[in-house]
């Protein structure tokens, strides 16, 4: 009878000991999907130049001459968790050197304002995590950007759902940005005249908030095995001080003042972008948006980009966006504003104009590596030209890398 | 009334298109799954967006971020 009981004995803690067996390669397994991987890792610089002869900080006339090297650097790491989702965290950085001729006739006393030159530091962290089998998607993230005279906190949740087939993707988003802008007024301006004497401006010190709101709605579907679109709507609010404390207002009887602008905007922009794969060489992406404001600011923009496949790996990209506004309601040039009035600014980016912007995208992509390096995915040079209806042109030149 | 007419053509259009949709199963994305398809814009196009959200009087709808930033110069 012991014997019966012992050999039942080993057969069962044979069979615990098989099941162990087994399942501890599976748990190996899982834990090697667990664990964080550097997914890739993106780079993007670029040099951006402009001119024209509107600048708002001398009052509408003037130079905008203007120069900026950004570089943006991310890293994405993924892993997933015991659930089987997939989580997504991205890590990322850009910083931003610019130096503006008008900026520098703040003060032109000086041999060079704080502002002529200046840099920007935005760090950034952004999560993800997808449910395949729930068809979900979830994300929040965080922002800083920093600069001689700004600041600002941001972030953001977001929530997508998804069809069964993956076809049709329903996504919303909040962000918030508090924002805190130092109070700079042209020299000018930083003192007042009372009772014959030039005395400080209390205006002319201290800082002011910017909030910015937005709600993010999209829907993006398939619609067949070549075409598939996506629907967008943000809505945003911003309250604060939102017209620029620098940039100057000549009145009709020259007298001078800064710009002043409503304490609140809210922002109402629509958009649709589809993207058709035309022939085996040749794509079609297209986008269009349908901008409106409370400051009376009603705009399109158009885009078309044509990629052809000269290779599986080589596209070349030609490109052409249209963009056409109208004036906001406080707007008018140089001398134009009378005394009398409440809002104003001579800020050119709120007149009336339309505008081209047109280049070429080169882009190479391999996953055995480009150009001999193996751990290089993609490579894109970007050239392009912009062109304002009010004299206004830019040129901007981009690379991007991505390392997987 | 022009307002509201062109709101209800642009309801019509989108229900159509979301009307004609094709259920397209995995192994049919190899074009829908390539890289110049996705439906955002590039990563290369950071800056220029940037400096359209700056320069221009409108914004948003993009993809890109709607503040965090001066742009006031």
């Amino acid at each position: 009878m012991q014997k019966i009981y012992l050999s039942a004995s080993f057969f069962f803690l044979s069979i615990l000991g098989s099941f162990a067996q087994t399942a501890t390669p599976k748990d190996t397994t899982t834990f090697r999907r667990r664990k964080l991987k550097l997914e890739e890792v993106n780079f993007v610089s670029s040099y951006y130049t402009q001119d024209g002869n509107n600048s708002a900080v001398t009052g509408g006339i003037g130079t905008e001459e203007l120069t900026d090297v950004a570089t943006n650097f991310d890293l994405t790491f993924t892993r997933s968790d015991a659930k089987n989702r997939a989580h997504t965290l991205n890590v990322a950085v850009g910083f931003d050197h610019y130096s503006s001729a008008s900026s520098d006739l703040i003060d032109p006393t000086t041999i060079s304002s704080a502002s002529a030159a200046d840099n920007r530091i935005y760090p950034s962290v952004q999560w993800s995590m997808r449910d395949q089998e729930k068809h979900y998607a979830v994300g929040a993230g965080l922002s800083l950007s920093t600069e001689y005279d700004y600041f600002s906190k941001g972030a953001n949740v977001n929530f997508a759902k998804f069809s069964k087939d993956n076809n049709r993707e329903f996504g919303v988003g909040l962000s918030a940005y508090l924002d805190t802008w130092t109070v700079i007024y042209p020299i000018e301006l930083r003192t007042i005249e009372t009772n014959g004497t030039r005395v400080d401006n209390p205006e002319a010190h201290g800082s002011k908030p910017r909030n910015t709101f937005n709600t993010s709605l999209s829907l993006a579907q398939v619609i067949n095995k070549r075409l598939q679109l996506s629907l967008l709507l943000d809505l945003t609010y911003q309250q604060g001080q939102l017209g620029t404390l620098y940039q100057r207002v000549y009145f009709q009887d020259n007298s001078l003042d800064v710009e002043r602008l409503p304490s609140s905007r809210f922002k109402v922009p629509v958009g649709v972008r589809a993207h058709y794969f035309v022939t085996d060489k040749l794509i079609l992406r297209s986008f269009y948006r349908f901008y409106s404001d409370n400051w009376g600011i009603k705009a399109h923009t158009a885009e078309l980009e044509t990629p052809f496949k000269v290779t599986p790996f080589i596209s070349l990209s030609p490109y052409y966006r249209f963009y056409a506004q109208s004036a906001a309601d406080y707007f008018a040039g140089y001398q134009q504003h009378s005394p009398g009035e409440r809002r104003y600014t001579s800020d050119y980016d709120l007149s009336k104009f339309t505008s081209h912007y047109a280049g070429l995208n080169f882009r190479i992509t391999s996953v055995d590596g480009v150009f001999g390096i193996k751990k290089l995915n993609t490579l894109e040079l970007r050239y392009g030209h912009y062109n304002r209806s009010n004299g206004l042109v830019s040129n901007t030149v981009s690379l991007a890398a991505t390392l997987k | 009334m022009t307002f509201l007419k062109s709101k209800i053509l642009v309801l019509l259009v989108t229900g159509a298109g979301l009307a004609s949709c094709q259920s397209v199963k995995e192994y049919n994305k190899m074009y829908l799954n390539d890289s110049e398809m996705v439906l955002s814009a590039r990563k290369v196009q950071k800056t220029e967006m940037s400096f359209m959200q700056y320069r221009e009087g409108a914004s948003g709808a993009n993809g890109g971020t709607s503040g965090g930033g001066c742009g006031c110069n």
